[in-house]
């Protein structure tokens, strides 16, 4: 009998090498206790958490606990069924309105996570004949949206206007297109320039649909992203989102101004056959959403942290993934992953937490240390982490 | 275009992204042979998709193992 587990060889054998160094397991951390949306407790050690996505530092603030609380004691820990059947609560329904406010959209289709808000509205929208013309460094829960749909799949270089308009021209008359983007990718921390990507693409008849995942609550005067930043929100077919970033809890959306819309709850697989959010859960989101309409200054103060940041670590003479600050990722480019599991295990013995990110999920076989800052950082927690950057820097031979 | 003219021109592509100089056959497999990663074909399709004016969807190139079932493919492709 063939072990079906030996194609996972190589890896099984590239963490062994890893561990085998003595270094800790990067993929194994566990947090003890959670303090405040910017420090945990891991390994007994106060931890500065500078890898969370927790953009907005929602995930303690005051109005959002009592609305989970409250939604707990109302309406139970589940619903236990689909949205389609039991499932949808008044929640689920305010949850929805809200979303509708914060983009000004006139639908929105909550999922039980992000990566079902993909896979589910890609692979029913984009079917077979139709034709997907994509980033080649889409996040995995657009590729698997694109496989499990059966359409005609076309990636272009990253952020390359004039390759994705070739491939655009060249698809036969008459074929469905969709073109998909992302507002912020979220390993080198890098935007689209969806302005032009989206004029080239409408020009060419496709529809767009743009994950703003890594920029809602935080780009855009009203936090809405890249799409909205760069004034062409309103040319967006479909805007897919999440509340486990900014929002601070767990599910995805799609937003759409598509007038037939609605239809997508009958036939959109990934949305039917899931059980619900829980009350608490959209409790909270919905609560959360509605105070990021409000949120300028702490979108100011997180640009602000993003900027100190960015030039900390530069003047420090790491290299990053982007030349300015364009989002509140900044990604530091390791040599080799075995130096940079060392460096992310220096960081961690200093007390700072980022992600370490890794071939396949980087780019050109980059192994990354990503920073995600928060709104909720201090500027003096901030220097903080400049400090056991460059303190983690010499231990580990990059700097 | 037949397919000695099809494969003249990939030829010619291919060259700058054979980096070991490794001698192709209709046999040679990118994945195998040639050792091409998700990045090197990326940029090899492109190429051929820019010389030929097509489309090499990832579908199609799931179904393309041989340097001999990618001419096949582009002959076909050019109608």
């Amino acid at each position: 009998m063939d072990d079906l587990f030996s194609k996972f060889d190589p890896l099984i054998e590239q963490r062994r090498a890893l561990l085998a160094t003595g270094v800790t397991d990067p993929f194994s951390l566990v947090m003890e206790r959670v303090v405040s949306p910017t420090v945990a407790i891991c390994n007994g050690r106060e931890t500065i958490l500078l890898g969370t996505y927790n953009y907005m530092g929602m995930t303690f603030d005051p109005d959002v606990i009592d609305a989970g609380k409250q939604a707990l004691d109302d309406f139970g820990s589940g619903t236990t069924g689909s949205r389609v059947l039991n499932g949808t609560y008044a929640g689920h329904r305010a949850v929805e309105d809200a979303l509708k406010e914060f983009y000004a959209m006139d639908h929105a289709m909550v999922f039980s996570t992000g990566y079902q808000a993909n896979l589910g509205i890609i692979s029913t929208i984009a079917g077979k004949g139709d034709y997907i013309v994509l980033d080649i460094d889409s996040h995995a829960s657009i590729w698997d949206g694109c496989k499990m749909g059966d359409a005609e799949v076309v990636p272009f270089r990253h952020n390359d206007i004039e390759a994705m308009e070739k491939r655009l021209k060249r698809i036969p008359e008459g074929a469905g297109k969709l073109v998909i983007l992302e507002g912020v990718y979220s390993m080198l921390g890098d935007i689209a320039p969806l302005k032009d990507m989206i004029k080239v693409a409408k020009d060419n008849g496709a529809m767009v649909l743009v994950d703003e995942a890594h920029s809602m609550g935080f780009i855009g005067p009203n936090g809405r992203g890249v799409a909205e930043d760069q004034g062409v929100l309103d040319q967006v077919d479909f805007v897919i989102g999440t509340f486990s970033k900014s929002v601070g809890t767990v599910g995805g959306f799609c937003v759409s101004n598509h007038p037939k819309f609605e239809i997508m709850r009958l036939v959109c697989r990934p949305y039917v056959f899931t059980a619900s959010l829980p009350p608490s859960v959209v409790a909270t989101a919905a609560t959360s959403i509605r105070k990021l309409m409000h949120a300028g200054n702490k979108r100011a103060h997180l640009w602000e942290n993003s900027r100190t940041l960015h030039k900390g670590l530069r003047d420090l003479g790491f290299q990053l993934g982007t030349t300015e600050p364009q989002s509140a990722i900044i990604a530091v480019i390791m040599p080799d992953l075995e130096r940079g599991a060392m460096m992310w295990e220096a960081l961690l013995e200093e007390g700072l937490y980022v992600n370490l990110a890794r071939p396949p999920a980087t780019p050109a076989g980059m192994t990354l240390l990503r920073c995600s800052l928060c709104a909720e950082h201090t500027a003096e927690q901030v220097q903080t982490v400049i400090g056991r950057f460059e303190r983690a820097g010499r231990k580990a031979g990059i700097l | 275009m037949d397919r000695t003219a099809t494969r003249e021109r990939i030829d010619a592509l291919i060259a700058p992204f054979n980096k070991k100089g490794v001698a192709i056959t209709d046999a040679s497999t990118f994945a195998g042979d040639l050792e091409f990663d998700s990045l090197t074909v990326m940029d090899f399709v492109a190429a051929i998709e820019d010389e030929f004016d097509i489309i090499i969807s990832m579908n199609q190139q799931a179904e393309i193992e041989t340097y001999g079932q990618l001419i096949d493919a582009v002959v076909k492709l050019q109608g």
